[in-house]
């Protein structure tokens, strides 16, 4: 065992997470050249961090691995915080969303380089005309007053799928047009210069992220009427389905480039460090703007108490659907961004097994814990994957099984002695609420109210 | 008291006859059209090959007595502590592992051939299986029993969550663990069963399938396996609908169900009675894991996951809490499972099944037997 490896690695971990305090601390100040000359410099440091001088490199290819892998499990982390820690719906359905990401954006990207932009295309003129059709669909079901929810989900699922349909229809009629622009991979055309590229990115990563929005809004309108641990194993059945759906994406779904249970390959690895980063910030942004709006306390509240919340007149379903479909939001866009960087997707990656290291992150970090998830996640990338996984390896055979044997045991600790996490619910710099909030604790004594004295 | 309520529902207005929501046939339409797809789909294929029909038909029913007896874990633990207790499809695989190193390394089901040279082998076979069978039980309930003193005991006050999550590190625990090549290896391991197998198949009668020899076409084939299962599940079955409604345990036990705080009041030791349930779970889970390894004679560390997730399924699906209900909640899924396997293809099995339970949770969240939950403010 290296004990340099070992010191380097820890002193990386308390890098980062001084890194991340910084970023906060600057993004909390006032004056807003201040804020913008923060971030920029948080971004020029790491890039330069990667930058390889002639062979000396602070942060080696295996750190930026590290770097980007985290950026995407930050986002997953936060979607799964902002549906579980601040709603409180217990969902394990997070990593199926992160897989829909991933390979809707995989899919995209591909076919874009290989010549074919009806990926782009279908996706794109899919999500914005579903997304419409749903947002009317709502509208016109306003009219009526106590729609059933099966009802409601049927005429949302319909709308959906003609949407989908006209999509297809468009995206073959159109793909003639963009054919002799593409090139073929010998002879890439104007469509497939670098810039070209970047921005057919960042659209697939943007429309992965809505379209993952628009399957969890189909998906949690009927669910998430149901109750708390229904709704877990629901979400639970919605990951299996969407990694079984992955094994057979060549068979039973017409998508042979995906190569079913065997991998996609060639996706062409566009996520850079100003992608992840960007991506990374937008989420962090609008998940804080959102948490400390009046939304987001409808959010908290129906965590708190739905009884209470309704009475204060908080649509509960509407809530719990907003926070579970932005959730989702963030995930896809998650898969995206990884699914770039990795250039390789596997079904055995969205598995049953890994659905549960989001889950394992929020609660580490600390369930309605902005600072704690974004530290766990970058902390579980660098800790678990980065350090563990290479010190056990050197230790013996057998030894990476022990890391799995490890993550359980620390859970059950944790649950057992801090259930709130390792974080709690503080928070650093700009994430702090700047309105104080009445905490839970302070609970006024109730009056006893005895029915038979009335 | 009692007059209190009777003035309290004076005051409440005569019930109005309720309105039939706007839109409600829309959601009916589209449930009902995909369920007369499907029955279609069955009928027209069971009138087309009925034997291949029946064939299929057969293999569900295996499948889905193993899942009763798996479910009927969950239900009763879910009954008593509303907990869904993940490690329970763990506890099924620790149960065939017990009974494969009964087997194969302790030749544990040959004692009494060994001990008693005299009787005969069939007498033999079946009081070794037996012990094998009895052994696995027993360490399952007792590593249940561990793991609720251990992981969810302390636990019982806090959020129901924290102790699901509990639940999910345990059955993970459980699973690499075993992956650990001084416990059980990660590796798949043929699975020597403790007894023959014998085929019979049915074409005009009923016949013995002799070794190397094709049952002809057109035949629907069985075993003594799928003979095993049925008998062993629905003795259960019995044996638990008379532990739960004629003894005193079980009084405790629907009265821990019902109402912890009053059930302590009447001097019932609910903790024990918890620790019972989970025992008694636990032993049907290490039974169902020793026929479901004997049925498939292939086990690994992570065999318990789908199989006791689709058990839960089962159980909801039939209503949970409801020991009849996790029965024909499991012949449900079965069939279900059975059918995808033949008629659409063997992957979808898993995709299925889930599809199954949310639709399910829509429609009935009390699942088929389940008594609606009352209102609670």
């Amino acid at each position: 065992m290296e004990l340099g490896f070992l010191l380097g690695s820890i002193f990386k971990i308390f890098a980062i997470l001084a890194y991340l305090y910084g970023l906060l601390w600057v993004l909390a100040r006032p004056n807003r050249w201040v804020k913008l000359i923060g971030v920029v410099v948080a971004f020029g440091v790491v890039q330069l961090a990667l930058t390889d001088f002639g062979g000396f490199q602070v942060l080696t290819n295996f750190d930026s691995g590290l770097l980007f892998q985290a950026c995407a499990m930050t986002m997953v982390a936060l979607g799964l915080n902002l549906i579980y820690g601040f709603n409180g719906q217990f969902s394990l359905g997070q990593w199926g969303f992160y897989g829909i990401g991933a390979y809707t954006a995989a899919d995209i990207t591909y076919r874009w380089v290989n010549g074919d932009a009806r990926g782009l295309l279908v996706v794109g003129f899919g999500t914005i005309l579903g997304g419409l059709a749903l947002i009317y669909i709502g509208r016109w079901l306003k009219r009526f007053r106590g729609v059933p929810v099966l009802s409601s989900f049927t005429l949302y699922l319909i709308g959906a799928i003609l949407a989908g349909t006209v999509a297809v229809y468009i995206g073959n009629a159109l793909n003639p047009l963009f054919e002799p622009l593409l090139g073929t991979n010998l002879n890439p055309g104007v469509l497939n210069s670098p810039l070209a590229l970047q921005i057919v990115f960042f659209l697939a990563v943007v429309f992965a992220g809505i379209f993952a929005a628009e399957v969890s809004f189909l998906f949690g309108l009927p669910v998430l009427t149901l109750g708390s641990d229904y709704f877990g194993i629901a979400t639970l059945g919605f990951t299996i389905v969407v990694n079984v759906l992955m094994i057979n994406s060549d068979t039973i779904l017409p998508f042979p480039e995906m190569k079913g249970g065997r991998g996609m390959v060639g996706i062409p690895k566009l996520t850079t460090w100003f992608w992840a980063f960007f991506f990374m910030m937008a989420v962090i942004v609008i998940m804080r703007n959102l948490i400390q709006s009046s939304t987001g306390r409808a959010i908290i509240s129906v965590r708190e108490d739905e009884v209470a919340a309704k009475a204060m007149g908080i649509d509960i379903a509407g809530s719990k659907l907003m926070a579970f479909v932005i959730g989702s939001f963030f995930a896809g866009i998650g898969g995206a961004v990884y699914a770039h960087f990795i250039g390789f997707l596997s079904p055995g990656t969205f598995g049953f097994l890994q659905s549960f290291n989001p889950l394992i992150i929020i609660v580490f970090g600390g369930l309605g814990s902005m600072t704690g998830t974004i530290a766990a996640s970058f902390g579980w990338i660098f800790f678990l994957e980065g350090l563990l996984r290479v010190l056990l390896s050197q230790m013996g055979t057998e030894a990476p099984t022990w890391r799995f044997v490890l993550y359980p045991i620390t859970l059950l600790l944790l649950m057992l002695i801090r259930p709130q996490g390792l974080l709690g619910n503080i928070e650093w710099g700009f994430l702090k609420q700047k309105t104080v909030l009445p905490r839970a604790q302070t609970v006024v004594e109730k009056p006893e109210v005895v029915a038979s004295e009335a | 008291m009692q007059q209190l309520s009777g003035s309290s529902q004076a005051a409440i207005p005569a019930p109005t006859r309720k309105k039939r929501p706007p839109l409600a046939w829309v959601g009916q339409a589209f449930f009902s059209i995909l369920g007369i797809v499907v029955a279609v789909i069955l009928i027209s294929n069971l009138i087309r090959q009925p034997t291949l029909f029946a064939q299929f038909f057969i293999s569900g029913l295996q499948l889905g007595f193993v899942y009763a007896m798996i479910a009927l874990g969950y239900t009763m633990v879910y009954g008593i502590v509303k907990l869904i207790n993940f490690a329970h499809g763990d506890v099924f695989m620790v149960g065939a592992f017990v009974s494969y190193f009964a087997v194969a390394r302790f030749r544990l089901h040959q004692w009494p051939l060994a001990a008693f040279p005299q009787i005969s082998p069939g007498l033999g076979v079946v009081i070794g299986s037996i012990t094998v069978i009895l052994l696995s039980m027993v360490i399952c309930s007792a590593l249940a029993v561990t793991i609720e003193r251990v992981a969810y005991k302390p636990l019982r006050d806090a959020p129901r969550i924290a102790a699901l999550i509990t639940a999910i590190g345990v059955s993970f625990f459980l699973e690499y663990f075993g992956a650990l090549n001084f416990v059980f290896s990660p590796r798949f391991i043929p699975y020597e069963r403790p007894f023959e197998v014998v085929a019979w198949y049915i074409k005009d009668g009923i016949h013995l399938i002799r070794p190397g020899e094709a049952p002809p076409d057109g035949a629907i084939t069985f075993s003594n396996i799928l003979v095993i299962i049925m008998l062993a599940s629905i003795l259960v079955q019995i044996f638990l609908q008379f532990l739960v409604r004629r003894t005193k345990i079980g009084i405790a036990m629907r009265a821990s169900s019902y109402d912890k705080p009053a059930a302590r009041l009447m001097g019932i030791n609910v903790d024990s009675v918890i620790s019972f349930t989970f025992a008694i779970g636990a032993a049907f889970a290490g039974l169902g894991g020793v026929l479901y390894a004997i049925a498939y004679s292939s086990i690994w560390t992570q065999l318990g996951i789908l199989p006791g997730l689709k058990a839960f399924v089962a159980a909801v699906l039939g209503g949970i809490g409801s020991i009849p209900g996790a029965f024909v909640g499991a012949l449900i899924m079965g069939q279900a499972e059975a059918m995808t396997m033949g008629y659409i293809s063997t992957p979808m099995r898993d995709a299925v099944a889930f599809t199954i339970l949310i639709i399910v949770l829509l429609i009935r969240p009390t699942g088929i037997f389940g008594e609606p939950e009352k209102e609670k403010v």
